[in-house]
C-alpha cells in the first residue's frame, strides 16, 4: 500500500528543509515567501515495514486556503480534488499563532492531519513551553515535535503518519466557532448536495457562507439553496457590520488565541539574535548604505575578482588544453579538416566560451542564494519598496531584477511571488533589461571597442557600471510608460510581506540551490547552445562562392553574411549596418555570450576569441564611430534575451498574447532607444543634422511624453487583477 | 484615541478596532493575523520612510503606510 501524504505549511516554516529531510530529494530552501511553487514529490520508505511507502507531495507554502493567490488555489485544489490520505501540517513552533490559522483550515477539509511542531529546539532555547498533549486534544489531531534542521522527531512523524492512515478514522471536523456561526454552518450543511462526503461538508459549508466563487461554481447548487444561504449571510453581516469572510477569519483567530493561551507558556521576552541583526541592517540610517555595500561586495567578488580569475583560467587553460588535445587526437586518427573545424572551433570553442562563464555564475549564484536563504533578500524588498512604489512596482519586483543580474531565467522565475498580475507581467518583461552574467563579455568587448574608437584600445572600466545603470533605468522607464496604459492600469498592489527571522543557511541547501541553477545553465549549454554552435559554424563556414554551394574561405561569402546582409539595412539607422554585427546580434538569441564568439570568428581573430582587447581591435572596423558601437551594445542589452530565457518567459506568462506582447515590446523598445541614442549622439558629437537626427529626436520626444504625461487612470479605484483571477 | 495603523507612532502598541477595505486585500491582511482586537507593535519604519515593520501575533510583518490606512486602531 502506498500512502499519499501532502506536506502543508506556511512559508518560512522550514517546509522545504522538512521535505528534504523526509525524502532526501534535491530541493531548495529560500526565505522569499512562496519559493516552492511547483509541485514537488518525493518518496519516504519507512524502516519499520518495507511495504509501507509514503509518497509526499510538497504543497506550496501558504498562509491560508483563501482563493486569492495561485499558491493557495494550488494547495486547496490538491487537498480537495486529489484527496490525499493524510496532511502533514508543518507548524513553526516559534510562530505558532499564525501557523495554526492554516491548521484550522486544513482540519476543516476532512482529510486527517498530523501536526509536525517544527523548530522544537528553538522553543526550549527561548524558554517557551508547549503542552503537546493538550494541543493535540484541542485540535483533534496528533502533534509530533520535530526539528527538520537537526533531523529529530522525523521517525516519530513518519510512524504517526502511517498510524493515522492505517487507523482509517475519518473524523468529522470539530466545531470551533461561536454558537451563532456554527448554527449557520449546520444550516448550510443541510442544503449541500448529497454527493458530498460527510467529512467534507463543513469545508463546503464555510466556503459557501464566505461566498467563495470558486466553490460556488463547482457545486452548481439550486437557486433556492443559494438564496437561503445568501439570506443567512446577509443577516450575519448586518449584525456584525462586517463581511462574512472577515467574520470567519476573526472567529478563527479568536479560537486560536484560546488554544494558544491554553497550551503555550511564553518565555521571557528578549531580543533574539535575529532581532539584533535586523536593528542594524534595516536601520533608518544604515539600511541603505548597508544595502549598497552588500551589492558592491556581491558584484566585486563575483564579477571582478574570484569569478573572473576562475573564468580566465577556464578559458585560457582548461578549454584551450581540451582544444589542443582534441585537435591532436583528430589529427592522429586522420580526420579531415572539416570535422576538426566543426569539433574544435565550432563545438568546443563555442561551448568553451559558455563553460568559461560557469565559475563566474557559480560565485554570483552562491552569494545571491546565501542572501536569499539567510533572509536578507526580503529585507531588500522592505528597504527598496519606497523607491519601486514610486515607479508603480513593489519592493517584491526588486528580487527578480537582482537575480536577473546573474541570469534572467531564475530572475523571471522569481517573479512568481509577485501577487499582482500586472506587476508580475511587467517584471517578467523588464527583468532581462538588467545585464545578466552572459552579457558581461559582450559589455567588455564592446567597451573595448567604444574606448578604442575614442582613445586607443584598452579595456574600459566605466562601460559596465553604465550598462547596469541603463538597465535599471530601462526597467523603471518601461514601468512608468506601461503603467500609464490601460492594460497595466490599476491601483498599486498592496504590499504585505512577512519578514522572517534571519538564520544561518545550511551549506548543503545553498550549494544544492547553486547547483540546481548552474545545472539549468549547463543543460542549456549542452542542448540549445550545442545546436546553435553547429548552426552558427555551418552558417558562417558554408555559402555560395563562384556559383557553387560549399565551404567558403572568405566568411563574407557565407550564408551568415547573406542573412546578416539582408537584415543589415534595418540596422543602418542604428549605426551598425554591416552584416557582421547583425549576424552577431542574431547569434545572441541563442546565448548572449555567443555575440562575442561570433564576432571573434567573423573577425578571423587568431588565438583566443575571448580576449577582448585582441578581438576589439578587429571588431572596431565594423563600426563607423564609438557611438555606433555604443548603440550596438545598447540594442543587445535591451532586446529579447536568449532563447532559454525567452522560453522561460513564455512559460511564466502563461498566455500567448502576453508573451508575444513582451517579445515585441522588448525588441521595439531596444530598437527605438538605440536609434534615438545613436542619431542624437552622433549629432551632438558634431555630426550633420540629417533626417535620422530628426527621427531620433522625434522618438526621444515621444518617449518623454509617454513618460511624463499625467496618468489617465490615476483615479481608477479598482485594484488590478490578482494573479489567481487572471489565471 | 482612534486612528489608522498607517499613522501610528513607531514604538507604540495599538489594538485593532476595525478593518476597512475590499475583499482580497482585506482578507490578506486578516489572514496574516491583523484582526479585530489583535495587538500590534509598531517596530520600525524602512530607511526611506515607508513601509513600516510591525510585530503581530509574535512575528514580523511589513505593510505600506498607504495600505495600513484601512486598519483603524487605538493606542493601548
Amino acid at each position: 500500500m502506498e500512502i499519499r501524504a501532502a506536506l502543508a505549511g506556511n512559508p518560512n516554516c522550514g517546509k522545504t528543509t522538512m521535505f528534504n529531510a523526509l525524502t532526501g530529494a534535491n530541493q531548495y530552501v529560500g526565505n522569499w515567501p512562496g519559493v516552492t511553487v511547483e509541485k514537488k514529490e518525493g518518496k519516504v520508505r519507512t524502516k519499520e515495514s518495507k511495504e509501507e511507502k509514503i509518497k509526499v507531495t510538497d504543497l506550496p507554502g501558504v498562509y491560508s486556503l483563501s482563493p486569492y493567490t495561485l499558491e493557495e488555489v494550488v494547495s486547496r485544489d490538491y487537498i480537495l480534488n486529489e484527496d490525499p490520505d493524510v496532511i502533514i501540517n508543518l507548524v513553526d513552533a516559534t510562530n505558532i499563532e499564525r501557523n495554526l490559522y492554516l491548521t484550522t483550515q486544513l482540519t476543516e477539509t476532512g482529510v486527517p492531519v498530523v501536526i509536525a511542531l517544527n523548530m522544537a529546539d528553538l522553543i526550549r532555547k527561548r524558554g517557551m513551553k508547549i503542552d503537546k498533549k493538550r494541543l493535540s486534544e484541542l485540535l483533534n489531531c496528533p502533534v509530533i515535535e520535530t526539528s527538520a534542521l537537526k533531523k529529530t522527531g522525523l521517525k516519530e512523524l513518519i510512524e504517526e503518519t502511517v498510524c493515522t492512515v492505517k487507523s482509517g478514522e475519518k473524523s468529522i471536523p470539530k466545531a470551533i466557532f461561536s454558537k451563532e456561526l456554527e448554527a449557520a454552518i449546520r444550516a448550510v450543511e443541510e442544503l449541500l448536495p448529497t454527493w458530498i462526503d460527510e467529512r467534507k461538508k463543513r469545508w463546503y459549508a464555510v466556503k459557501l457562507l464566505e461566498n467563495d466563487r470558486k466553490v460556488l461554481e463547482n457545486l452548481k447548487m439550486s437557486g433556492e439553496s443559494l438564496k437561503a444561504i445568501k439570506k443567512m449571510r446577509k443577516a450575519m453581516e448586518e449584525k456584525h457590520d462586517d463581511d462574512m469572510e472577515s467574520i470567519v477569519t476573526d472567529e478563527r483567530y479568536q479560537y486560536i488565541q484560546k488554544v494558544v493561551s491554553d497550551t503555550v507558556q511564553k518565555g521571557r521576552e528578549k531580543l533574539t539574535v535575529s532581532d539584533k541583526i535586523d536593528r542594524i541592517v534595516t536601520n533608518r540610517f544604515l539600511g541603505l548604505p548597508i544595502f549598497v555595500f552588500v551589492m558592491w561586495v556581491v558584484y566585486y567578488v563575483s564579477v571582478t575578482t574570484v569569478g573572473t580569475g576562475m573564468t580566465d583560467w577556464t578559458n585560457d587553460v582548461f578549454v584551450v588544453s581540451i582544444q589542443d588535445a582534441v585537435s591532436g587526437f583528430l589529427g592522429n586518427i586522420g580526420a579531415g579538416s572539416l570535422i576538426t573545424g566543426l569539433v574544435v572551433d565550432g563545438i568546443i570553442g563555442g561551448l568553451g566560451a559558455v563553460l568559461g562563464f560557469v565559475p563566474q555564475m557559480a560565485v554570483l549564484f552562491l552569494l545571491l542564494s546565501f542572501l536569499e536563504d539567510c533572509g536578507y533578500m526580503v529585507r531588500i524588498a522592505f528597504v527598496m519598496d519606497r523607491v519601486f512604489r514610486h515607479f508603480g512596482l513593489s519592493g517584491k519586483s526588486f528580487i527578480p531584477l537582482l537575480i536577473s543580474s546573474g541570469c534572467g531565467i531564475p530572475g523571471i522565475m522569481a517573479s512568481r511571488t509577485i501577487e499582482q498580475d500586472n506587476d508580475r507581467r511587467l517584471t517578467i518583461m523588464t527583468a532581462t533589461f538588467i545585464p545578466c552574467g552572459a552579457k558581461l563579455p559582450v559589455i567588455a568587448l564592446m567597451g573595448g571597442v567604444i574606448a578604442g574608437e575614442a582613445a586607443g584600445y584598452a579595456e574600459s572600466s566605466f562601460i559596465a557600471p553604465l550598462m547596469y545603470f541603463i538597465g535599471i533605468a530601462a526597467v523603471l522607464i518601461s514601468a512608468i510608460i506601461l503603467k500609464k496604459t490601460k492594460m497595466f492600469s490599476g491601483k498599486p498592489a498592496p504590499f504585505v510581506m512577512e519578514l522572517p527571522q534571519y538564520h544561518m543557511p545550511q551549506a548543503k541547501t545553498v550549494l544544492l540551490h547553486v547547483w540546481e541553477r548552474l545545472k539549468g545553465f549547463m543543460i542549456k549549454a549542452g542542448t540549445i547552445l550545442f545546436l546553435a554552435c553547429i548552426v552558427m559554424w555551418f552558417l558562417g563556414g558554408f555559402g555560395f562562392s563562384d556559383g557553387k554551394f560549399g565551404i567558403v574561405q572568405d566568411s563574407a561569402n557565407s550564408l551568415l553574411a547573406m542573412i546578416g546582409g539582408a537584415l543589415a539595412v534595418l540596422f543602418k539607422p542604428l549605426g551598425f549596418g554591416e552584416w557582421q554585427p547583425v549576424a552577431a546580434a542574431l547569434s545572441g538569441f541563442t546565448a548572449k555570450e555567443a555575440i562575442v564568439t561570433t564576432m571573434g570568428v567573423l573577425a578571423n581573430v587568431s588565438g583566443d576569441v575571448e580576449d577582448t582587447v585582441n578581438v576589439a581591435g578587429k571588431v572596431a572596423a565594423w563600426f563607423p564611430s564609438a557611438m555606433a558601437a555604443f548603440s550596438f551594445l545598447l540594442f543587445n542589452l535591451l532586446d529579447s534575451p536568449c532563447l532559454a530565457a525567452i522560453a522561460t518567459m513564455a512559460q511564466q506568462m502563461q498566455s500567448r498574447k502576453w508573451f508575444w506582447f513582451a517579445v515585441v515590446f522588448q525588441n521595439v523598445f531596444a530598437y527605438v532607444v538605440s536609434l534615438s541614442v545613436y542619431q542624437i549622439g552622433t549629432f551632438v558629437l558634431g555630426g550633420a543634422f540629417t533626417v535620422g537626427t530628426a527621427v531620433g529626436i522625434a522618438i526621444a520626444v515621444i518617449l518623454l511624453i509617454l513618460l511624463f504625461r499625467p496618468d489617465p487612470y490615476k483615479n481608477k479605484k479598482i485594484y488590478s487583477k490578482r494573479s489567481v483571477q487572471a489565471a | 484615541m482612534e486612528r489608522t495603523l498607517g499613522s501610528a507612532k513607531v514604538g507604540s502598541t495599538v489594538t485593532v478596532i476595525k478593518i476597512e477595505g475590499d475583499g482580497a486585500y482585506k482578507r490578506r491582511i486578516m489572514d496574516m493575523g491583523i484582526t479585530k482586537g489583535s495587538r500590534i507593535y509598531i517596530r520600525k519604519v524602512a530607511p526611506l520612510g515607508d513601509p513600516v515593520e510591525v510585530t503581530v501575533r509574535g512575528y514580523e510583518l511589513s505593510v505600506r503606510k498607504e495600505d495600513a490606512k484601512c486598519v483603524l486602531v487605538e493606542t493601548v
